[in-house]
């Protein structure tokens, strides 16, 4: 078995309303270690256990931990992003579908090493049964002394709100969300100032995915160097990855960092049905590179998904068999990216209007090679110059299949005269 | 603290907390912007300026980057220009781009920005959905056609002018700059202010145009066509005629006008300082028979619009002057009338402006001395001014200095500082304080009122009795005001309120490109104006005692209410 | 519930206006909120009506366009796009008689897109009002339509 179960260890064992499952299972135990018995230091366990975000990012937890830890404030802020709404992605509700007291323990633990002192968890409204259970949660762990005043009998008050979206891809990044939560519409922030010094309400704050506050219990229980250990050099621990796609056993699934992609979809998702042939796989989600099956062996590793310049690492991998038009595909990637943009930056708002017509030049085999030169030039320009994540990340199916897959461009070309 | 940076490798060294542009500006590389406005927020949404950092992955944004230690920006790389390009055109391909049927033709930040890069063809289909235009009220033009969502007009509507009537509806490409509910400026909370054609980078929002009624009246025979000038147009003027912010050019722009055909040119400060006698006469029977209190100005017509939407409940305090342009119509079109012997009918009066409500206020039903007929006719804004000159080719800077006629042409420095934030105020106390005080002033200059500074209070010594003032401009201050007095906790007798930075010096309808700076520039001209005066006070105009005595008789009496006095209306819009 | 008593569940700061909007745009059948309301709502939470227009008009669940009883959205990303969320378009299309954006003619369906719902491992998927319908074919799609047909008479 390749599949490593840490943070999913309590998925489809325990009941999610029940916070004495929970308990049962080991859960608030490494909250009790961190705060009232070994005292231990969460900031540098945090830190040797270096972990990365797992929103997609794969930016060093620790970091932001220690940034909001200095800051001076009295009114400090976590918060936790449960708004996945990257196509492809589904691990966050799985999560907080089957064991939602492991990403409160982790925002109270986080609060704790940060002194923060409000947190806030930050739904998609599709979510329904997420908001019932995690809403559930909250009610539980505030009725047990783990969230409200004076938690597990300590001098520490934090507690936790929870905030529904309502209709918005965008408010998936960080600043955006921040903006929705305060009631605003969720265009994104100029940085820096980054969040850890003025983020919701002006406020110094952490924001988290939602996996991520899922590993803290972890990491405090079994200690930074052990959870090091498990994964690569560059990506420790393990990654709920959402398979989907053209696959046979479409999940989610948990693994060391450090696994074949090529293996995960064999073995995990039990390849391609009706016996297609696998075309291509989108890494991260829609806002990730297509890649061919020849890349197929790369493993899954922050590092090695930096080169697509994305947030390849969330974990959702989508199988493509060979029915599949790659312009389709792009077409479908880059509707949804012009619907959610939020319209703020220029090369975003005007951009995936003209790759779209662009792309249908491409589907329609009317493209001329000053087309695919402008394809090329204006996705490049939006990775380089969007204000946020969205515009930053969106044009890299493009981006990768003008590498991978660039015969089918030159394909489609009406003719190849400029 | 200074930081050592390269650009362009080459060593800079600038004070630490400077923005990348700024830093590039100050080593002779001006880094093209398009979003980026120096008095408002930064909210890097062109990308324009966007610049290679080494060791950076991506392009940063120079407006928003401040510079660090041993940074090493490339300001114009073949990446950096193709970003610049690729954007631009995207901008183009979603802009009604028929550049020489526009109003901001040659004035136009993104046309400029265009000539810049050397754009000479765009890559990318043309996405413009046409729009309706809303010219559906007296003072502006809102044509999203035009629009490029830089963002800078809600900037200004909602944090400067506290109105926020202009927001981004939508999202993505279907993004629409616009009031609520997709109403018209007229059917909203919209006070004229203009600040947000002001700022507008191209064509999207533009005052009426009405020079073309100004031409036509001026070559029709059965017209006596007069203009007047307000305080703001004589350090402003030049500026739009290409001279340097507050370039003083009262003479030359007498001589102007003549030139383009007006019979007479007068001079607003004389009612401004008409103003004076009736608002100070109106304030001191308020103070001494016990009348609502506090009284604010109201010559700022953006003021008005704003209090009778907004505060509908603190109206009584509004003084019932007319504003300087509206008592100048009605003496225009009465005691001009009768002096001179012509029908009020055929009088045609023009101002020129510094701002776009004063076009909307020249149109209130009420604000017409004779039968059928307004008090103004037309009210052109400085910019309209200056486009009128341009198309008379006149070559301004070789005019001889002319002065402005009579009855209408002796006025005071006190006249003059009307123009700018803490101006009425400080005119009025000269001549409240006198006739109250029954005794001279010894220093003219109310230091305390003047300045930039969003609200300014003093005391004064009125008849023994210590009295507190207030000045306040932009509307964001002007609510600060309103809310006191609506909530009875205003310490205040007086208030000036100007609804533009600055006062009118600022005005919406003030050239192109005004800033700080230019305010700054323009309001030290004006008390260089004040100073220059052989009058600084407006109850020592001769002019203005001949008037009363000839025909008004004496402030606040009948003839005086039925010209010069006026009532405000709330606005309820639901 | 009326748009004051539905207030009254918040506190007046501008914060929730988005929980209270989307709040009462799912109870009300229409789905939608007013000029009227939004004067109302704007005044309660202090804030410009503008604002809140830009807010109602920024997120895809809130609207000031009436929409139909039940809205059907759909979601036509990549992983629904390659388990065949075509065909599952194509029969809410010639079912409603409608195109997404569109309300049928008796008000009982509005049909929408939608960006991703999360439920890719269950792909196709669509969502009607509150509740989402998972693992779809043509023919439950159409059982789906009939049982919110037969809800209404």
């Amino acid at each position: 078995m390749i599949e490593k179960k840490i943070i999913s260890k309590r998925f489809d064992k325990i009941d999610p309303y029940s916070i004495a499952d929970y308990i049962a299972t080991g859960g608030y135990k490494p909250l009790i270690k961190a705060m009232t018995g070994e005292r231990i230091d969460i900031l540098s366990e945090v830190e040797k256990s270096r972990l990365r975000g797992r929103g997609g990012a794969g930016f060093p937890v620790a970091i932001k931990m220690m940034a909001l830890a200095k800051e001076a404030a009295s009114v400090k802020y976590i918060v936790c992003n449960a708004d996945e709404g990257e196509p492809g992605n589904f691990k966050d509700r799985a999560i907080m579908e089957k064991d939602p007291h492991s990403i409160l323990e982790g925002m109270i633990i986080t609060a704790y090493a940060t002194r923060a002192t409000k947190g806030y968890i930050y739904i998609r409204c599709e979510y329904d049964k997420s908001i019932e259970i995690m809403r559930h949660a909250v009610d539980e762990a505030r009725k047990n002394h783990f969230l409200g005043l004076k938690i597990d009998k300590i001098d520490f008050d934090f507690d936790i709100e929870i905030r529904l979206g309502a209709g918005s891809y965008v408010c998936g990044e960080e600043f955006a969300l921040l903006e929705s939560i305060e009631g605003k519409t969720g265009r994104t922030r100029v940085k820096p100032p980054f969040p850890t010094s003025v983020g919701l309400f002006g406020k110094p704050t952490e924001i988290n995915n939602v996996e991520t506050f899922a590993n803290i219990p972890v990491i405090v229980d079994m200690g930074g160097d052990e959870f090091a250990k498990i994964g690569t050099k560059s990506s420790t621990g393990t990654k709920l990855l959402s398979l989907s796609g053209n696959v046979n056993n479409k999940g989610v699934y948990e693994i060391p960092f450090g696994i074949p992609i090529k293996t995960v979809i064999d073995e995990l998702g039990g390849g391609v049905p009706d016996s297609r042939a696998l075309k291509m796989v989108q890494l991260g989600g829609a806002c990730g590179p297509i890649i061919p099956r020849y890349l197929l062996d790369m493993i899954i590793d922050f590092d090695r998904f930096d080169e697509f310049e994305s947030k390849t690492g969330s974990g959702a991998i989508i199988v493509m068999d060979d029915r599949w038009d790659i312009f389709d595909i792009l077409l479908r990637n880059v509707d949804f990216f012009k619907h959610e943009s939020c319209g703020k930056c220029a090369p975003c708002r005007e951009g995936h209007n003209q790759l779209a017509r662009l792309l249908r030049k491409f589907t329609d085999r009317k493209a001329t090679v000053k087309d695919l030169i402008s394809i090329e030039s204006l996705a490049r320009v939006m990775h380089q110059t969007s204000l946020c994540g969205l515009g930053q990340t969106s044009p890299t199916s493009i981006i990768s299949t003008l590498r991978y897959f660039r015969e089918d461009y030159i394909d489609r070309l009406e003719s190849l005269e400029v | 603290m200074m930081v050592n940076l390269k650009i362009n490798n080459i060593d800079v060294t600038v004070p630490e907390n400077t923005t990348i542009l700024d830093a590039a500006k100050a080593n002779n590389i001006a880094i093209p912007t398009l979003c980026y406005y120096p008095d408002l927020r930064i909210n890097s949404d062109c990308r324009i300026c966007s610049v290679e950092i080494v060791g950076k992955k991506g392009l940063s944004t120079s407006c928003s980057t401040l510079v660090t230690e041993g940074m090493q920006v490339k300001t114009h790389t073949p990446r950096v220009i193709n970003a610049r390009k690729t954007i631009t055109e995207l901008l183009l391909a979603n802009h009604d781009a028929d550049c020489t049927a526009c109003a901001k033709n040659m004035n136009c930040e993104l046309q400029k920005l265009a000539n810049v890069l050397g754009i000479d063809e765009n890559r990318f289909a043309r996405v413009l959905e046409v729009r309706p235009i809303d010219d559906h009220n007296p003072s502006l033009i809102r044509n999203s056609n035009r629009c490029i969502k830089c963002g800078r007009c809600i900037d200004v509507c909602r944090n400067i002018q506290g109105v926020n009537v202009l927001e981004a509806m939508n999202r993505g490409h279907d993004i629409l700059i616009s009031p609520p509910f997709g109403k018209y400026l007229s059917d909203e909370f919209c006070t004229f202010c203009g600040q947000c054609s002001s700022v507008c980078p191209v064509g999207a929002i533009i005052e009426k145009d009405e020079t073309a009624t100004v031409w036509n009246a001026l070559h029709d025979p059965q017209k006596h066509v007069i203009v007047q000038v307000a305080p703001a147009i004589r350090v402003s003027l030049g500026e739009e005629l290409g001279q340097k912010p507050g370039t003083i050019v009262t003479g030359k722009l007498v001589a102007a006008l003549k030139l383009l055909g007006f019979t007479k040119v007068f001079d607003t400060d004389f009612t401004a300082d008409l103003t004076i006698i009736e608002e100070g006469s109106e304030l001191i029977k308020r103070i001494t028979t016990g009348g609502v209190l506090p009284m604010t100005t109201s010559c700022c017509p953006g003021w008005i619009n704003f209090a009778e939407t907004y505060y509908p409940e603190i109206l009584d305090h509004i003084s019932s002057c007319k504003s300087p342009q509206q008592m100048f119509g009605a003496l225009a079109k009465t005691y001009y009338a009768q002096k001179e012997n012509i029908d009020p009918a055929s009088i045609f009066v023009v101002s020129i402006m510094p701002c776009t409500a004063k076009k909307y206020e020249a149109k209130r039903s009420e604000m017409g001395s004779t039968e059928n007929n307004l008090d103004v006719d037309v009210v052109l804004t400085t910019r309209e001014a200056g486009k009128m000159l341009r198309q008379m080719g006149v070559e301004f800077e070789n005019l001889s200095e002319m002065e402005f006629d009579k009855p209408f042409g002796t006025t005071t420095g006190a006249a003059a500082i009307f123009g700018t934030t803490g101006g009425v105020m400080e005119a009025a106390l000269r001549t409240v304080y006198e006739i109250v005080n029954k005794k001279p002033l010894a220093v003219l200059d109310f230091v305390e009122v003047r300045g930039m500074k969003g609200i300014k209070e003093a005391s004064v010594d009125l008849g023994g009795k210590t009295v507190k003032v207030a000045v306040a401009h932009t509307l964001a201050n002007a609510k600060i005001i309103a809310e006191q007095i609506k909530n009875h906790e205003s310490p205040y007798a007086f208030i000036e309120v100007m609804c533009c930075p600055g006062g009118c010096i600022g005005g919406g309808g003030q050239p192109y490109g005004t800033i700080s700076k230019t305010r700054t520039d323009r309001l030290a001209s004006l008390y260089a104006v004040d100073v220059a005066m052989p009058l600084r006070k407006s109850h020592e105009n001769p002019d203005i005692n001949k008037l009363y005595s000839d025909f008004l008789g004496s402030p606040l009496a009948k003839l005086s209410h039925e010209l010069l006095h006026t009532k405000y209306q709330p606005k309820r819009r639901h | 519930m009326t748009l004051d008593l539905m207030l009254q569940k918040y506190p007046a700061s501008s914060e929730y206006l988005i929980e209270a909007l989307r709040d009462y745009q799912t109870a009300k059948i229409d789905h939608c909120v007013t000029e009227m309301e939004i004067v109302k709502i704007a005044k309660y939470f202090n804030v410009t009506e503008s604002k809140v227009c830009s807010v109602v008009s920024f997120y895809s669940f809130l609207s000031e366009k009436p929409k139909g009883k039940y809205v059907i959205r759909i979601c036509r990303d990549v992983p629904c796009f390659v388990n065949k969320s075509e065909s599952i378009l194509k029969t809410l299309e010639t079912r409603l008689g409608i195109k997404p954006g569109e309300t049928t003619t008796d008000g009982l369906f509005s049909l929408e897109f939608t960006g991703c719902l999360g439920q890719c491992d269950h792909a196709p998927a669509i969502r009607i009002n509150e509740k989402t319908y998972v693992d779809l074919t043509p023919d439950k799609v159409k059982a789906i339509l009939s049982e919110y047909r037969e809800e209404k008479s």
